[in-house]
């Protein structure tokens, strides 16, 4: 466990330093870096059950509005509204989910693109409240004391802040024997998980929701960083932005659809050079990924990890009669 | 009143009858086996007294409750559990694990005890019972295998360990010793004695394995075609002439 916990403690620090170590500029893409991987993370949540859902992004699109509404009708600060646009979120999702729980697999894959785009496409055609095809502007900077969350280090920190605890609530759903371990178990076995009594659809919903409401809080973030949003924030071109994350990443355990944002998102400010030929070079890797590396890059640190393990049990004795062992590859290690 | 109570269930697929007005009655602590030639229903019936299939018509009766229009896992919730013919595990669980998630309901956490700690007793004591059943198969000291890595007999033992998490009062057994070796088969037979005499647990069994179910079994109905041509004790079975005719050239009924 140590090697894990080092590597997190080494990034904690990397976080809490890197808005003095670089310029402003690249502060701003952290910023939108750590909303993308509390996106991806609170997608992993609702893939645990088997549901690739092609509406994630217009639930933070759903919190997004929300905080903006919140804010520009009611008049309530960011703090309030972070959490209740979050709930808001989680309410479209839960009205979404229920119809698409009837379908699975593909269907539900398909089926979730509709009702998202039915969803998005309230924004564009009504004006009144939604601003239409341009959107919402003048979304209020937060305000804390005598704190300017104008500027980009600390609305950094106010998002580092947020992104971590949400991740460590996500973590300790993924990890809870009774919960996480339900919702795979259901990607695993749904008969089986059903004959001892797991009521599919209300896991389902429960991680469908519960997804939501971070990709909410994720949209709140957003939000009130970009200060404008419209509908086009929230289409499939950004769904499959996600999806390329979470495959590149991998999605058995919690860290790979992090580790996927991370290397994405690097990836995506290093072909800036090439930007007509970025879509075919992220088509490109994501055909890669699907033929190559179908576990994504959370599948190396697996195969690293028995090959070092067959190589160890392989040394001392040199026991020709032992079968080597297959990758210790529980999800959520 | 019997703790299962079949009456004229039917099932049909298209014109097909894979169950036709069947009627059966399981008595609380006995160890009832169904038997029949393949094909017979066997499967089907199991299929809709667990809920995974609706019956066309009758109606089945759980502890004084009507089952047959709940769901499986509603019946599963009530106490009435089935394990698969095939391996049916969390490959990707350790053994413990495999356990441990099947005693959902028996614990439920929720979102908040998984997130806040608030349930760290009760996923002790989850753990504690797990064990306790994984003793009681003779997995104990695979518990931290990955259910994958298993030998099939123990992949086997472990699917009927998954069952017993459940906490059942009656357990359905489908073809428990299909696809095993003799020492797997006498092993499992052993532990399906033992359900009985330890833990006191009502079983209903549908096995091909003719020395299996002769062994264990109490009372044995015979289905063919979809009916049931015979009911009795395994020796006024095994001599009943309607038997012998469905199984004419199934040369394991001889054995």
């Amino acid at each position: 466990m140590w090697p894990t916990r080092l590597a997190l403690a080494l990034v904690f620090v990397l976080l809490v330093t890197a808005p003095f170590l670089v310029s402003e500029y690249y502060v701003e893409i952290l910023i939108v870096l750590l909303i993308n991987t509390l996106l991806a993370s609170s997608y992993r949540l609702v893939t645990t059950t088997g549901d690739w859902s092609l509406c994630h992004v217009v639930l933070m699109g759903a919190g997004a509005y929300a905080t903006a509404l919140i804010a520009k009708l009611l008049g309530w600060n960011f703090w309030v509204s972070l959490p209740l646009a979050g709930l808001a979120a989680a309410v479209v999702g839960l009205s979404v989910v229920y119809p698409l729980l009837r379908t699975k697999g593909f269907g539900f894959f398909i089926g979730s693109f509709a009702v998202g785009e039915f969803v998005r496409l309230t924004w564009v055609k009504f004006h009144n409240p939604f601003g239409g095809p341009r959107g919402m502007i003048g979304i209020p900077t937060p305000e804390l004391g005598t704190i300017d969350f104008f500027f980009a280090t600390p609305y950094y920190f106010l998002t580092l802040i947020v992104v971590l605890l949400s991740l460590w609530i996500l973590f300790r759903i993924d990890r809870a024997p009774l919960v996480g371990d339900v919702m795979k178990a259901i990607y695993m076995d749904e008969e089986l998980a059903q004959s001892v009594g797991v009521d599919v659809s209300r896991y389902r919903a429960i991680a469908f929701m519960t997804g939501a409401f971070f990709a909410g809080i994720a949209g709140v973030l957003l939000a009130h960083r970009l200060g404008a949003i419209d509908p086009h924030n929230f289409d499939i071109n950004t769904m499959v932005y996600l999806v390329i994350w979470v495959v590149v990443g991998g999605t058995k355990t919690f860290w790979g659809p992090i580790i996927g944002v991370v290397v994405m998102t690097f990836i995506f400010e290093w072909s800036r050079p090439l930007l007509e030929w970025r879509p075919l070079l992220f088509g490109g890797i994501l055909i890669f990924f699907l033929i190559f590396m179908p576990g994504g890059l959370e599948s190396l640190g697996t195969k690293a990890r028995s090959w070092w393990s067959a190589r160890q049990s392989r040394s001392p004795a040199d026991t020709p009669g032992g079968t080597p062992r297959p990758a210790p590859s529980e999800p959520g290690e | 009143m019997a703790m299962l109570e079949i009456t004229d269930v039917s099932k049909h697929f298209g014109g097909v009858a894979a169950v036709d007005s069947l009627s059966l009655s399981v008595e609380q602590g006995e160890i009832r086996g169904i038997i029949g030639p393949n094909g017979a229903g066997k499967t089907t019936l199991f299929n809709v007294i667990s809920g995974a299939l609706a019956p066309s018509s009758g109606t089945i009766v759980f502890d004084g409750r009507t089952v047959s229009r709940l769901g499986s896992s509603k019946i599963a919730a009530l106490g009435l559990v089935r394990t698969f013919q095939r391996v049916a595990l969390f490959h990707d669980f350790s053994v413990l694990r495999n356990v441990m998630v099947a005693r959902h309901m028996h614990g439920r956490q929720g979102l908040f005890g998984a997130v806040f700690r608030a349930s760290g007793s009760l996923v002790r004591a989850n753990e504690r019972r797990a064990r306790e059943i994984l003793e009681f198969i003779g997995l104990e000291g695979a518990a931290e295998e990955l259910a994958r890595n298993l030998p099939h007999g123990h992949q086997r033992a472990l699917g009927v360990a998954i069952a017993l998490a459940a906490e059942p009062r009656l357990l359905m057994l489908d073809e428990p010793v299909a696809g095993m070796n003799p020492a797997e088969t006498a092993e499992m037979t052993r532990t399906i004695r033992r359900l009985k005499t330890e833990l006191g647990m009502t079983i209903l069994l549908v096995e091909h394995d003719m020395r299996t179910v002769m062994g264990v079994c109490e009372q044995i109905t015979v289905l063919d075609f979809g009916r049931k041509i015979a009911e009795g004790g395994p020796e006024a079975i095994s001599e009943d002439p309607k038997v012998i005719e469905a199984y004419l050239g199934a040369e394991d009924f001889a054995a």
